[in-house]
């Protein structure tokens, strides 16, 4: 067994919630930079530039790049030969989250229940997927996720009828549906497969991805890029003002399924497509 | 693309030359308002009680800054989705409010309301708030300061960038982008 001090999990945790919401990462610079260059829309090429422009600043002056500086979405596979030491893990994270969102000054989202609305006021608790895998190492990926695009959300149960046409046009309305709110040019994060909860949980961690790769399975690496194709073509454009980029990419996540049904959900990422993974 | 200047508060006058697709500078002063802070101007005008700004040629700012850090003015403060405001926004209109800035689609009923008391809406990038910061100068919580990111301040802002989404005719820039660049 390899003992891990929850002390040192708070303080990767806090790290990330910070380097997030100031330093976007490489993979998406590269995808508004390609943006910028295939824009035709005057408009969409302002906005780009403006976005490149509020990227620059959050980084270099450490400036949350932007006001909403989301709800920490935490995934942890923990290694089986991990022993946690000093304390429970749920509490080493939220204490992560509870200390880079203050001393960064970061904007605290969080309600303590939804239909009351009391701000907890220091943004906690996370939402946290733990599995555990093999090895003996601790991963940790912070995803802070702003409201304006996981509203924009979607998931159906679709008969296994509707086929691979009915996936494409379930996501395309989804895109379509959401418009200009979810902040475009977005990221569209795509799970199909496993059950009405799962399904939700491989679209959000789709988003993990780096947009630059290729997806392994080169069935869904070709239906990523039709999906993208088609979401392109519908002319929403940056910040809805019309034009050929509304997502920087696609990302396909699927598992097993029953007989019964095809699940898909579809969970939106805005330009500031924010995460970062450290391993333990 | 030209770029026109504006002033805020808007007269009769800035808001019948605006027109949807125009960009626009704007310089003056405006008022943050989001979800819970227009609820409570809701009530105070159901209540006939007074407001805590001047609603006469008023522009307000869909945004819930971050926390200024020590020396700042403000912190990131971008806009945020404005359709969850539509529900109120038509009785603020009636009460005289001329400006709107946020981003995303607003209802039918909204754009309507904004052809009959003469007012337009305007979006600012979303998910630029580092960069849109810079253009707020000055910036104090005037009303509901138990709202946290929430309360309204006033905020003098210069050379502010904004495009108009919807101007007084009905026009809707976001529909007009989607079929110009539609495959």
């Amino acid at each position: 067994m390899r003992d891990i001090n929850i002390s040192e999990i708070t303080g990767v945790v806090k790290k990330l919630c910070l380097d997030t919401n100031f330093v976007l990462p490489e993979d998406v610079w590269k995808k508004l930079r390609e943006a910028q260059a295939t824009e035709e829309s005057p408009a969409g090429k302002d906005v780009l530039k403006q976005i490149i422009e509020n990227d620059t600043i959050a980084e270099k002056e450490k400036i949350p790049m932007c006001q909403d500086t989301g709800l920490a979405v935490v995934f942890v596979e923990v290694g089986q030969e991990v022993h946690i030491t000093g304390g429970d893990l749920t509490d080493a994270i939220n204490q992560g989250v509870r200390e880079g969102y203050t001393e960064g000054y970061l904007r605290k989202s969080v309600v303590a229940d939804p239909l009351r609305r009391k701000n907890t006021g220091d943004n906690t608790p996370a939402v946290i997927h733990t599995e555990i895998v093999s090895g003996d190492k601790l991963k940790i990926s912070v995803i802070p996720k702003g409201g304006g695009s996981e509203n924009m959300g979607s998931l159906a149960m679709l008969p296994p009828s509707a086929g691979v046409e009915g996936v494409k046009k379930f996501v395309v309305d989804a895109v379509k549906k959401a418009g200009s709110n979810p902040c475009p040019p977005i990221v569209v994060g795509v799970g199909i497969g496993g059950t009405f909860d799962g399904v939700a949980l491989l679209a959000k961690r789709s988003l993990l991805r780096p947009l630059d790769s290729v997806h392994p399975d080169s069935y869904y690496a070709g239906l990523e890029k039709e999906l993208l194709k088609e979401i392109n073509n519908i002319g929403i454009g940056p910040q809805g003002l019309g034009g050929r980029v509304t997502a920087l990419a696609v990302l396909i996540e699927t598992y097993p399924c029953h007989i019964t049904a095809i699940p898909v959900a579809v969970n939106i990422q805005c330009h500031a497509c924010r995460r970062k993974t450290f391993i333990i | 693309m030209s770029t026109k200047k504006i002033s805020a508060p808007f007269d009769e006058k800035t808001v019948a030359d605006l027109k949807s697709g125009d960009s626009v500078l704007i310089t003056g002063t405006i008022y943050t308002a989001r979800d819970a802070a227009h609820k409570c101007l809701t009530e105070l005008i159901e209540q006939k009680k007074s407001l805590p700004f001047e609603l006469r040629g008023a522009v307000v700012y869909y945004v819930g800054p971050s926390p200024e850090k020590p020396g700042q003015v403000i912190g990131s403060a971008g806009p945020t989705t404005s359709y969850r405001m539509d529900a109120y926004s038509t009785l603020l209109m009636q009460h005289g409010l001329k400006g709107m800035i946020g981003k995303g689609k607003r209802s039918p009923a909204v754009i309507d309301a904004m052809k009959n008391y003469r007012a337009v809406y305007l979006a600012a990038t979303g998910g630029a708030g580092a960069l849109l910061s810079k253009c707020i100068k000055k910036s104090e919580i005037i009303a509901f300061e138990e709202l946290g990111p929430e309360a309204v301040r006033r905020l003098e802002v210069e050379n502010f960038p904004a495009i108009v989404i919807n101007d007084i005719h009905g026009n809707d820039l976001y529909d007009e982008g989607i079929k110009k660049y539609a495959r």
